[in-house]
């Protein structure tokens, strides 16, 4: 999904010269071709996420659309006043392109762990959050980003995720019905999408119908098509690689709570907890210490069907 | 070495006197003062010169056409000292006098910090410190993307040089050798708390601007003639950005403000004050 991002920003920036790439200390080679055929708009500024943030936004104020890409909890975490003032409130054209959202580096600790980088940025007024589900559904979405008014977060996975999605257009802001169900809805960004799948088809052998709605942009938040599904259900769990404070769980929470719907609903956030991670391992790992996975999807939707 | 730590720890002395000029923005600073009530009052009379030279020489601009692709870039990182951006972009004809007596007033365009989007002159919302200098190198290598021939200025406080995000700018500036982006540093050696020396000591300041970098020049920061001189030979080096280290007085033009903590920021003034305030101005 990160190589299909970066070949997606270098094959956009061919054909757009409007299109600038900003890294702080990639990987040795990162974008050689890109460095190699467009050298007077690639740059690698060093571990200096506060003056990359705040240059790619004077780029963006000039016309610039600019890519600006390093570890996820160093654009979130570290520079968080630059995005919100720089790019936020001036409403720039500056895409921040975060490797490793959620537990992806496991191994690394929790320096390196974004667990809740939607969270903040989904308090940030004008911040558009994306979080696709496998690397296709990246290169539907990439072109996207391109003439979207505003600062845009793209929360990349780990690589290698398997294909789930489906080969129909991308729309930022929009949902995607990746299975109908009449018993229960489950709710899921990002690379979860899988295992949310997953967890639908082990419901369907004991006969519990679960309709699952893929949400690959957090941000805004697709509510017209989350309720229409809400509506239908008595069930609801989310599912996210992220805190379950204040991220997909915490967005579907607050739409359910002002909604008066006609009849009663049983819902819960399936994400990590509110800790930092306690173990290294992998990112499958702690997904399964911390019940992210479609074993813990099919309990508590079977729970809950069952109350 | 005349400028060691040692020689600076009393603020220099400053006796330039200020031309009728100079005490009618003031004076202007003053009356927006009294309709918004607050205001960082010893951070804009420390601006006054370097603003005004600018505004009034260097700077191109079009008052009309704000967004006149060749204009010159101009950022105050300090925002905080807004008040004297507001009197010089109102009198140069960015926008109406009136909007200066809506200071902080909820149907104003200028706050107490300047917004872009806002306020037509106004490039970069500030506020928050160390943001400037960033932006305007990623203005500058814009410029050079583009092979337009606009400079970008930024104004940066010596409080606001505690921050790392602009020392991160500065080597970045240096990198690029951005010699189309030129810093101004109003050096009046105060801070909110007490002073530089005492809070953070930037000394040796011109030292560290060279160290990163820079081509630096150092100048009486209330000097209309100084800042002429030295402003009318940017860039210093054709391969480097440049630093003007601008020596100034918090307050600079009134007795009791000059580096008086008290007028850093104000959130209330009395008719007295304004009173003498403008008597301390008067031609």
């Amino acid at each position: 999904m990160r190589k299909m991002c970066l070949d997606m920003v270098y094959e956009l920036a061919k054909r757009d010269r409007r299109i600038v790439f900003i890294g702080s200390d990639l990987g040795a080679g990162t974008l050689n071709p890109f460095k190699a055929e467009m050298p007077e708009r690639f740059f690698m500024e060093g571990v200096s996420e506060a003056n990359v943030v705040g240059m790619a936004a004077g780029m963006a104020m000039e016309g610039k659309i600019v890519y600006v890409n390093t570890i996820a909890t160093f654009l979130t975490r570290r520079c968080f006043e630059q995005v919100a003032l720089d790019l936020c409130l001036h409403n720039v054209n500056v895409r921040l392109i975060g490797n490793g959202g959620g537990v992806v580096y496991a191994p690394l600790g929790p320096t390196h762990e974004a667990i809740e980088d939607i969270a903040i940025f989904r308090a940030l007024p004008r911040m558009t959050i994306l979080a696709v589900a496998d690397a296709e559904e990246m290169r539907r979405m990439m072109p996207q980003t391109v003439e979207r008014p505003g600062p845009i977060y793209i929360r990349l996975g780990k690589g290698d995720e398997p294909v789930v999605t489906r080969d129909v257009p991308f729309e930022i802001g929009r949902a995607y019905v990746m299975r109908e169900g009449s018993d229960a809805l489950i709710v899921s960004t990002g690379v979860v999408l899988k295992a949310a799948l997953d967890a639908a088809e082990a419901l369907a052998a004991e006969g519990l119908q679960a309709a699952v709605l893929h949400v690959p942009t957090v941000k805004p938040f697709d509510t017209a098509r989350f309720l229409e599904l809400a509506r239908a259900v008595p069930v609801i769990v989310s599912v996210e690689e992220h805190s379950i404070l204040g991220g997909l769980g915490g967005t579907v929470a607050e739409i359910l709570a002002e909604t008066d719907f006609d009849s009663p609903k049983r819902f819960r956030r399936i994400g990590l907890p509110d800790a930092f991670p306690d173990q290294y391992g992998s990112q499958a790992s702690l997904l399964k210490r911390y019940g992210v996975t479609a074993e813990k999807i099919v309990s508590t939707v079977r729970a809950l069907a069952a109350t | 070495m005349n400028r060691s730590p040692t020689v600076l720890r009393s603020p220099p002395v400053n006796t330039t006197p200020l031309d009728a000029r100079s005490r009618h923005l003031r004076r202007q600073i003053v009356r927006a003062l009294e309709k918004g009530g607050r205001g960082h009052v010893g951070s804009a009379f420390s601006l006054v010169e370097m603003l005004r030279v600018l505004y009034d020489e260097v700077l191109r601009y079009d008052p009309k056409n704000p967004r006149w692709p060749e204009r010159d870039r101009f950022i105050l990182s300090k925002g905080h000292g807004c008040l004297a951006l507001y009197v010089l972009l109102a009198e140069k004809g960015f926008f109406p006098e009136e909007e200066l007596w809506k200071f902080c007033k909820a149907d104003g365009i200028l706050g107490g910090h300047p917004e872009a989007g806002k306020i037509p002159g106004v490039e970069a919302s500030t506020g928050s410190l160390g943001h400037g200098l960033p932006i305007g190198v990623g203005m500058a290598l814009a410029a050079r993307m583009d092979g337009a021939r606009h400079r970008v200025f930024v104004v940066v406080s010596d409080g606001e040089s505690n921050e790392g995000s602009l020392w991160e700018a500065a080597l970045c500036a240096a990198k690029h050798r951005l010699s189309n982006l030129t810093v101004l540093v109003d050096y009046n050696k105060q801070q909110s708390y007490s002073t530089t020396y005492e809070v953070l000591d930037l000394e040796p300041f011109a030292e560290k601007w060279r160290a990163f970098g820079f081509a630096v020049e150092e100048v009486d920061g209330h000097s209309v003639s100084a800042l002429r001189a030295v402003l009318a030979r940017v860039p210093f080096d054709p391969n480097k950005p440049s630093a003007i280290i601008c020596h100034t007085i918090k307050g600079k033009g009134v007795s009791f403000v000059e580096n008086n903590l008290s007028w850093h920021h104000k959130n209330k003034v009395t008719p007295e004050e304004i009173r003498s305030l403008l008597a301390a101005l008067e031609d």
